[in-house]
């Protein structure tokens, strides 16, 4: 067993997932409550990496981050060394990729609350900000707990992105995904069926949480 | 003193009025689907925020409450709903869900001193009568207890303009005329004017007040109570006998 991949691969799906809640939960807010005829476009883009190959995602990201871009240069610049081939350029990789994992679940739990009690919330001076934090998370919390789940284990399994812009360094990028390909490209079979094992249960787990999550609370509303 | 000169398009659906209400009581009487919700809801503040999707904003007019332009579509004013002073229960309480009744009474106390408002929340549940409800859940309240405390939760913060769009509904008879009696005498000493909404002629008549009739998005009389019901009364009788 690779405990420093394994250790490697949490610490990316719990950094991800902690960043993408924070981005996430105001993004769903605009545009559930936002009027703007640009919201179409930008949940658009929120969804591309669902439909964009993780690899296409994935080189993109590798040019734009690297030292032949503005982007990448000022990064570079700024840091001290370039993003490519980083634990932090894996992070910037896994949000982009995960986005959409952890912005539709929010976008359909904000949206399912009735427009009425938001009337009323603005009716008693509520601003966005409160009507957010104090309507849409506590009503929505199942789909607030779909999003993290979702996004830790689309992040543990990445596979594409990781390998275009993280490569295959132990301890900095190598994340269990990246392990499975190395065991099975070696065939080591009995190697690779332990790290698939470990991937599988981290996903039973957690599905079993977020439906486990919805019997406690007794039904299916968000 | 309300003022409003609003013209608004939804769908084949057009509202179109204009008209001074001094009276500290006001029914705005009409059947259903002629505009009340609407024009209540425009009034509020709510359906139309300036500067976002022009396309869709198809309102237009003025409103002011006591010389304060509220809105004014031709400057690009549009004060918004919390801070009109405006308050609004509609037919459905909407109650929070997640909070119990003293939270949802207090929603609209933020910024205030702990004892103060629950000294507010206090004074509120009592006025409309549901004190001892003070602990319950929004879950655990039948219709007309969910009612009185959503009319709670709407006069706590202190609106100047308080509009109902039929809210007694889900009161019976007795209740809600003991209610409204005991509101109508609260609400004038605390200096705070009334729009009540509603397609019943007997709520009408029971409150005794200045009647605005609409119909069809346009207000066609307005006056005194036994005047405008009286005439509404001979048109429908009129209409019914003639072949």
């Amino acid at each position: 067993m690779d405990w420093q991949a394994l250790i490697l691969t949490l610490r990316l799906a719990t950094v991800t997932t902690a960043i993408l809640l924070v981005i996430a939960v105001p993004l769903a807010a605009l545009l559930v409550l936002g009027r703007s005829r640009w919201l179409a476009a930008l949940e658009s883009l929120a969804a591309l990496p669902l439909v964009l190959p993780p690899t296409v995602l994935g080189f993109f990201l590798l040019v734009l981050l690297g030292p032949r871009t503005a982007v990448g240069r000022t990064i570079t610049a700024l840091l001290g060394h370039p993003l490519a081939f980083s634990f932090t350029g894996l992070v910037v990789g896994s949000v982009i990729y995960s986005l959409p994992f952890a912005v539709q679940p929010l976008v359909a739990g904000f949206a399912s609350i009735q427009p009425a009690l938001v009337d009323a919330a603005r009716l008693l001076g509520a601003g966005s900000t409160r009507v957010v934090f104090s309507l849409f998370v506590p009503l929505a919390r199942r789909s607030l707990v779909a999003a993290a789940v979702l996004s830790f284990l689309h992040t543990v399994g990445e596979f594409g992105v990781v390998l275009m812009l993280g490569g295959d360094i132990p301890g900095a990028t190598r994340t269990l995904s990246i392990v499975l390909y190395n065991q099975v490209e070696s065939f080591d079979y009995a190697a690779a069926t332990r790290t698939s094992a470990i991937l599988m249960a981290f996903s039973l787990l957690a599905l079993g949480a977020i439906y486990l999550t919805g019997q406690v609370r007794g039904g299916r509303r968000a | 003193m309300l003022e409003f000169d609003l013209r608004s398009s939804r769908g084949s659906f057009h509202l179109e009025v204009e008209c001074r209400l001094a009276a500290d009581w006001t029914v705005i009487f009409g059947p259903s689907g002629a505009g009340k919700s609407t024009l209540l809801r425009l009034l509020a503040g709510l359906d139309r925020n300036p500067g976002t999707n022009r396309r869709t904003n198809a309102v237009q007019g003025t409103v002011s409450l006591d010389g304060r332009i509220l809105t004014d579509t031709a400057r690009r004013v549009w004060t918004k709903a919390g801070r009109r002073r405006t308050a609004l229960v509609a037919q459905q309480p909407s109650l929070f869900p997640h909070l119990g009744v003293e939270a949802n009474v207090a929603y609209g106390l933020s910024g205030l001193d702990r004892a103060i408002c629950a000294t507010r929340v206090a004074e509120m549940l009592e006025l409309v009568d549901a004190a001892n409800l003070v602990k319950r859940r929004p879950q655990d309240l039948s219709g007309g207890q969910a009612q009185r405390v959503a009319l709670a939760r709407a006069l706590a913060p202190g609106p100047r303009l308080l509009l109902l769009d039929e809210p007694f509904s889900a009161l019976d008879g007795t209740a809600s005329d003991a209610l409204v009696d005991r509101l109508k005498v609260w609400l004038r000493t605390n200096g705070i004017q009334t729009v009540l909404a509603t397609h019943d002629a007997t709520d009408a008549f029971s409150t005794g007040a200045e009647v605005a009739l609409l119909r069809e998005g346009r207000l066609v009389a307005q006056g005194p109570a036994t005047d405008v019901l009286q005439n509404e009364r001979e048109r429908i009788a009129l209409r019914l006998m003639t072949p």
